[in-house]
């Protein structure tokens, strides 16, 4: 139940969260709420439910699963084309021999990026996100659920979610990752943290791959670095080529430093930057 | 694009909310921060309702800025339509995000029984 409350302008209403407006200058501002009709309440139904909550409690289940089988589960995303699937057999390739390594593969309509993992030992669930109209742009909390359940987790220790290649729609969804990571491609160009801010905000990790290319393309690194600081200065970064290899240890040396997180009990973080209360 | 699963997700809540009721309006909350496209998402809406229950219904969409407070300085800031989170007093980014990731339905406006 909520708790009703009066605001300064004689309206009545009741909700569970607090105003933060309330509290800050004592109007009832419309902050969370509309709060203009509520003396026509007899046709105007209070919902006040966030539109996430229930990819934010299956993303919740799927961290308790994770956290339970002591797993690190890496949520990585980009743009299509910038290298996650040569990426990830890179790093199946160097950690399948030690670590035991699940997969969840979202692609809309095709196995090709399953077939290229095939082989290196790991266990791959492949999500196939084409049922909507036209396919889905993203991985959400319930498509990674269904996914895990082919997953052998009591055996894993580290799992690697391969979201689709986009660099909007991923970073909205909550999916019960432990953490965030994103592979930029430097073909993409430098103004990309500025255009898509909430993606780069919702990593810890920025993987800025394809640096074989440079002596080729007119590409300012240090201006991307200067934008990438300017919407997330938290972000690190690895400079990669994913196809000669250069960066990919470093790469696995992080995912191990993760790993060794989770075992040794730090509580989960998000893995999305926006993860307000108001949400 | 994401609107359209989202749309999913809004008829769910609605009709939990309206019970059998006609539903004429609703009215959601989008902060700024969000990348949710006001258009779009009306426009998804039209197609999610369409030949449901929910045909006909509204969606009144309410944009919400993003206001920050600062951890180094304290003070709130109101952010434009730049996305770089800096305190607007002493351009620190150690900053909280006090305002525009909402994302929720407020309320529903239903049809006289």
């Amino acid at each position: 139940m909520g708790r009703f409350h009066r605001h300064d302008d004689g309206t009545v209403h009741e909700h569970d969260d607090e105003h933060p407006s309330d509290r800050a200058t004592g109007t009832s501002e419309s902050e969370h709420g509309d709060h203009s009709a509520y003396e026509t309440a007899r046709e105007r139904v209070q919902v006040l439910e966030r539109i996430f909550d229930e990819n934010d409690r299956t993303a919740a289940l799927n961290r308790s699963a994770f956290l339970d089988n002591g797993i690190c589960a890496v949520n990585l995303m980009s743009s299509p084309g910038a290298g996650k699937t040569t990426l990830l057999r890179e790093t199946l390739a160097r950690l399948t021999p030690t670590v035991r390594v699940g997969v969840v593969e979202g692609d809309i309509e095709t196995a090709i990026d399953a077939d290229r993992l095939a082989g290196f030992g790991a266990s791959i669930s492949l999500v196939n996100t084409g049922a909507g109209f036209g396919g889905e742009c993203h991985l959400d909390a319930p498509m990674v659920r269904s996914a895990l359940a082919r997953l052998p987790l009591a055996d894993l220790e580290l799992v690697l979610i391969e979201n689709v290649g986009n660099l909007v729609c991923p970073a909205e969804f909550d999916v019960g990752a432990f953490a965030g990571a994103m592979v930029y491609s430097v073909t993409d160009g430098e103004d990309k943290p500025l255009k898509y801010p909430v993606m780069f905000r919702a990593v810890e990790l920025v993987v800025i791959n394809k640096i074989d290319l440079l002596p080729h393309l007119d590409y300012d690194l240090a201006a991307f670095r200067t934008n990438l600081a300017a919407v997330n200065p938290a972000a690190a970064t690895i400079e990669m080529s994913a196809r000669t290899g250069d960066g990919v240890d470093a790469w696995c040396d992080w995912l191990i430093a993760h790993m060794a997180e989770i075992r040794q009990g730090r509580p989960p973080a998000r893995d999305q930057a926006l993860d307000g209360s108001s949400r | 694009m994401h609107e359209l699963s989202i749309c999913g997700s809004i008829a769910d809540i609605v009709r939990r909310h309206a019970a059998d009721r006609q539903v004429e309006t609703i009215h959601v909350q989008v902060g700024q921060l969000r990348q949710i496209v006001p258009d779009t998402l009306v426009y998804c809406w039209s197609l999610v309702s369409a030949e449901t229950g929910l045909s006909g219904s509204v969606l009144a969409v309410e944009s919400v800025r993003a206001r920050i407070t600062c951890h180094a300085c304290g003070s709130t800031t109101e952010i434009d339509e730049f996305p770089v989170l800096r305190c607007g007093t002493c351009g620190g980014a150690d900053v909280a995000v006090v305002a525009g990731d909402e994302f929720m339905i407020t309320s529903l406006e239903l049809a006289e029984v």
